[in-house]
């Protein structure tokens, strides 16, 4: 059992969550730990209910987790909402003179502050989250130096005297828990590592940094405008055109525009917009000029719960435009590879210039993890592929000369010259059209030659399956469960499978990442030796599960699904799959107890 | 090489790979006739232009010329046209389409593209009737004006192009006729060395299906702003006033010019060390350092 400490805040929009959260993942990530943060909200700026888990420990911690060990309620209804999530050991701090705490289970320690005596009220309206945090900081045994240090920073902008008057009503909640509180039984460690600390919105926009994106664009839509406000802040610094469109037709009409004009080209949006973008992406495949499209998916359909995750766009991506064309499709499977898988799909879109489409979710768009900043590479491999950007003598021939853009090859490649080099001018077109780009539509028609087309584009697709890895089993071979999963439940299924290993079910993991091309083969390879499989995922129907036994008649053991807006915590698979395993159901569909 | 640089010298240099297949009489002859012949008269090399449409009949327009080309989406010809732009904006960017495809499925990119003065030319060939689907009614159809789909009449009021673009900031507005080649051909020569975006709106009759607004129509009734001496196109309110007039006089020409706004590109200080495609792929080591210490 990897050793972990959770806190959890809660409280409504514009009560100020954000500050104590951030303050504690500052002071965790500089004592080396590494950090899982989520923040279960609404969609509204003030009010509603707001709730932070923070998760921290020394080794990897890959996800919220089953359990809190302090709870920091910032309004009464937080209170009667999360008590009962607290067992013996767990603390719970908060505003005595505001809030009534309810009947706690036992060793359940209650922390009530005195904050009109500690602090100045009138003047600091968020003092008692200060004071919390002060007073929980004390009782995880970190000494107030670092606190100071935080607090410090975060008030620096607002001058010398905010800053002394947040020192001292930390110090006031700080020392109040010495003499009024117990300490947790395990002090929280410290290590000598150093961790950055990042959401998936903000990698995914690094990444595209380090890729060479050059373009950027997006229409702001919930949970992928991190992703915008990244770029925007640091279009200049890193050399972005970053553009905000009128709707998300134009964002991908111009991104390919970019695209076509020789550089790399990315825009992020969640499932409705994607929905809009859906005609381009058929363009980026018929004129073969390669585009970077991510989705961060939410919880759907239509406007849906717009603040909650959900795995429920897969069918959409996979059927994004008419027509059959090479296209991409992949899933970071965690925050750091949110970062790293930018630059590799960008790789392969250049390469067989076609779309990529990146499938990410609120959970790892807005969740923020600690990275070891090694694994932020802004010197990645970088393959623009068949590229022509200046003349060549060969190619020389004036006017309608030899140059034939989409030239039929055995890869079904083509060379690609980018507009301004002289000698290699060409239509690109949306209408089939032949090697030099006369259209076979308008035109005449011509059916041998729109078949030799349609095979030259497909042919692409061979080259995209070698050069994508396939998946591979984690975990002892003969485990007697197997957990299927794919994108950001990486971390999740990974604890529940130690946990299930340490109450006597060894259990294996099989993340997919990339979902197109899907390595059917090696999957089936796998699953052959398998005991007990179950198909891990967070949508309501199994489009995962649907999508495998579409590509490989294969069925697994079991499914276990979630679609209520919250991702899995590790209890939910581990008694979905101990459920199971004693023959009460091949479907589980566990309930979500944080009332958020 | 040196062949290659060279700029067309005739307008047979220009000449694309297929011949056109617009109906014999169709408007958009002269549209293309034009263009040729103002981008021979302003040398500018081929392989430096790239002319993006839509989708219709005037959209098929790149093929038949040799520059660059982008036969994009219906309606979003000025999106890509953007994207391309801000990517490489060495590159001389001509749009060119239909009403149908501009001022109807495109009308959003229409009225935001104008709103950031993107440096491009955009002409539409106006029939007031989409040709390429047989002939349904349009967004400048005439109130009254009956076609497959509106076989009673259509009842509902058309776009005026050129006071939309007034009312939507594009800092170059004209209107040009099919039927009048040497004027049409100043006008796009003026639109492309105009600096931001150039809005020409040309009446390019469709034989076919149009029968209202035919050449015959036009002819009687087009009347140039040049030809009077005291129209001032750097007048917004005067231009707002001609663009009004329809009917027995219908105003042509250069409505509006001014030259005091940036551009898209040249607002953006990103661009300012040069085209983006002609840059280093790779951000500094230096900077890509600071990105990471902001997150530690």
């Amino acid at each position: 059992m990897r050793q972990t400490f959770a806190i959890g805040i809660g409280g409504a929009a514009g009560q100020g969550v954000a500050t104590p959260g951030d303050i504690f993942a500052k002071i965790f990530s500089r004592r080396g730990l590494h950090l899982n943060a989520y923040n279960a909200y609404q969609s509204i700026i003030r009010g509603g209910h707001t709730f932070l888990t923070i998760r921290s420990g020394p080794e990897k911690v890959t996800n919220m987790g089953d359990r809190l060990d302090l709870l920091i309620p910032l309004n009464q209804d937080a209170m009667n909402r999360h008590l009962g999530l607290l067992a013996s050991g767990a603390a719970c701090i908060y505003n005595a003179e505001t809030i009534k705490p309810g009947a706690p289970a036992s060793g359940v320690q209650l922390c009530p502050l005195p904050v009109s005596t500690l602090a100045d009220i009138t003047r600091n309206k968020v003092a008692q989250n200060t004071l919390a945090v002060g007073a929980g900081l004390n009782m995880m045994g970190i000494g107030f130096q670092a606190l100071e240090e935080v607090v410090s920073e975060q008030f620096k902008k607002k001058g010398e005297p905010v800053v002394a008057e947040n020192v001292g009503i930390a110090r006031a909640g700080y020392d109040y828990a010495t003499s009024n509180f117990r300490p947790f039984a395990q002090p929280v460690p410290m290590t000598e590592n150093r961790y950055a600390v990042l959401s998936g919105n903000i990698a995914m926009a690094m990444g595209g940094a380090a890729a060479g994106v050059k373009f950027y664009c997006a229409y702001p839509m919930s949970p992928s405008t991190g992703v915008l406000h990244w770029m925007a802040a640091h279009a200049r610094k890193a050399g972005i055109m970053v553009r905000q469109v009128e709707d998300e037709i134009g964002v991908v009409n111009m991104a390919i525009g970019a695209a076509h004009a020789g550089v790399r080209s990315m825009c992020a949006t969640s499932g409705g917009g994607f929905a809009l973008m859906s005609e381009g992406l058929g363009m980026s495949a018929m004129m073969e000029t390669p585009v970077v499209v991510i989705d961060c998916q939410r919880a759907g359909p239509s406007t849906g719960v717009p603040t909650k995750t959900e795995q429920g766009d897969l069918w959409q991506m996979l059927g994004a435009a008419f027509g059959d064309y090479p296209r991409v499709l992949a899933a970071p499977l965690d925050i750091g590879d949110c970062f790293k898988i930018i630059p590799e799909i960008f790789n392969i879109a250049d390469r067989f210039q076609c779309p990529g489409l990146v499938l990410c979710d609120l959970l790892l768009s807005e969740g923020r993890l600690s990275v070891d900043p090694k694994d932020l590479d802004f010197n990645p491999v970088i393959d623009r592929g068949e590229l022509i950007t200046t003349a060549t003598p060969v190619s020389s021939t004036p006017g309608n000369g030899g140059y034939k853009r989409y030239k039929i090859t055995e890869s079904g490649i083509s060379p690609r010259a980018i507009p301004g080099v002289p000698g290699h001018t060409h239509t690109a077109a949306t209408d089939e059209h032949e090697e030099d780009g006369i259209l076979i539509s308008d035109e005449f028609t011509n059916p041998t030659k729109r078949r030799a087309m349609m095979e030259k584009r497909m042919r692409k697709v061979a080259g995209i399956e070698a050069a994508v890895p396939p998946p591979a089993l984690v975990g002892p071979r003969d485990a007697e469960v197997t957990l299927i999963g794919w994108g950001s439940t990486k971390g999740v299924i990974e604890e529940a499978c130690e946990i299930l290993t340490e109450q006597g079910i060894s259990a294996n993991q099989l993340q997919i990442r990339w979902l197109v091309p899907l390595h059917g083969e090696a999957i089936l390879n796998i699953v052959e030796d398998t005991r007990h499989t179950f198909i891990v995922e967070n949508n309501y129907s199994g489009q995962f599960a649907r999508y495998l036994r579409s590509e490989t008649s294969y069925v697994p053991n079991g499914y276990i699904r979630k679609y209520d807006g919250e991702p899995f915590m590790p209890h939910h698979i581990v008694e979905a799959v101990r459920e199971q395993l004693s023959g009460k159901s091949n479907l589980s569909v566990p309930a979500h107890e944080i009332m958020v | 090489m040196a062949t290659v640089l060279a700029p067309p010298k005739t307008v047979a240099d220009l000449k694309g790979k297929v011949d056109p297949d617009w109906c014999p009489g169709c408007g958009d002859f002269g549209v293309l006739a034009a263009v040729e012949k103002a981008l021979v008269e302003l040398q500018i090399p081929n392989h430096n232009v790239v002319t993006i449409s839509g989708i219709g009949c005037s959209s098929n327009f790149p093929g038949y010329i040799n520059t660059y080309g982008m036969h994009t989406l219906h309606g979003r010809a000025l999106a890509v046209a953007t994207g391309l732009k801000l990517a490489n904006h060495e590159l001389t960017v001509l749009v060119t389409g239909g009403d149908g495809d501009g001022f109807g499925i495109g009308g959003n990119h229409f009225v935001h593209t104008m709103r950031r003065n993107v440096d491009l030319l955009y002409i539409v060939m106006d029939n007031q009737i989409y040709g390429l689907t047989t002939g349904q009614t349009s967004p400048t159809s005439r109130v009254g004006m009956k076609t497959k789909s509106m076989p009673f009449g259509n009842i509902e009021a058309p776009v005026n192009p050129i006071s939309l673009a007034l009312a939507a900031g594009a800092t170059f507005i004209a209107r040009g006729f099919s039927g009048e080649q040497k004027h049409l051909t100043q006008l796009i020569k003026q639109g492309i060395q105009h600096k931001g975006f150039s809005f020409l709106d040309v009446f390019s009759p469709c034989v076919t299906y149009n029968h209202d607004n035919t050449y015959q129509w036009f002819r009687p009734r087009v009347k140039k702003l040049e030809d009077d001496p005291t129209y001032d196109s750097a007048d917004w309110m005067a231009a707002v006033g001609k663009s009004l007039l329809w009917g027995e006089e219908i105003p042509i020409g250069k409505f509006f010019e001014r030259t005091d706004v940036p551009t898209l590109h040249g607002a953006e200080p990103v661009l300012d060390t040069g085209p983006l495609v002609h840059g280093d792929v790779q951000i500094p080591p230096d900077v890509a350092r600071s990105f990471i210490a902001e997150l530690m």
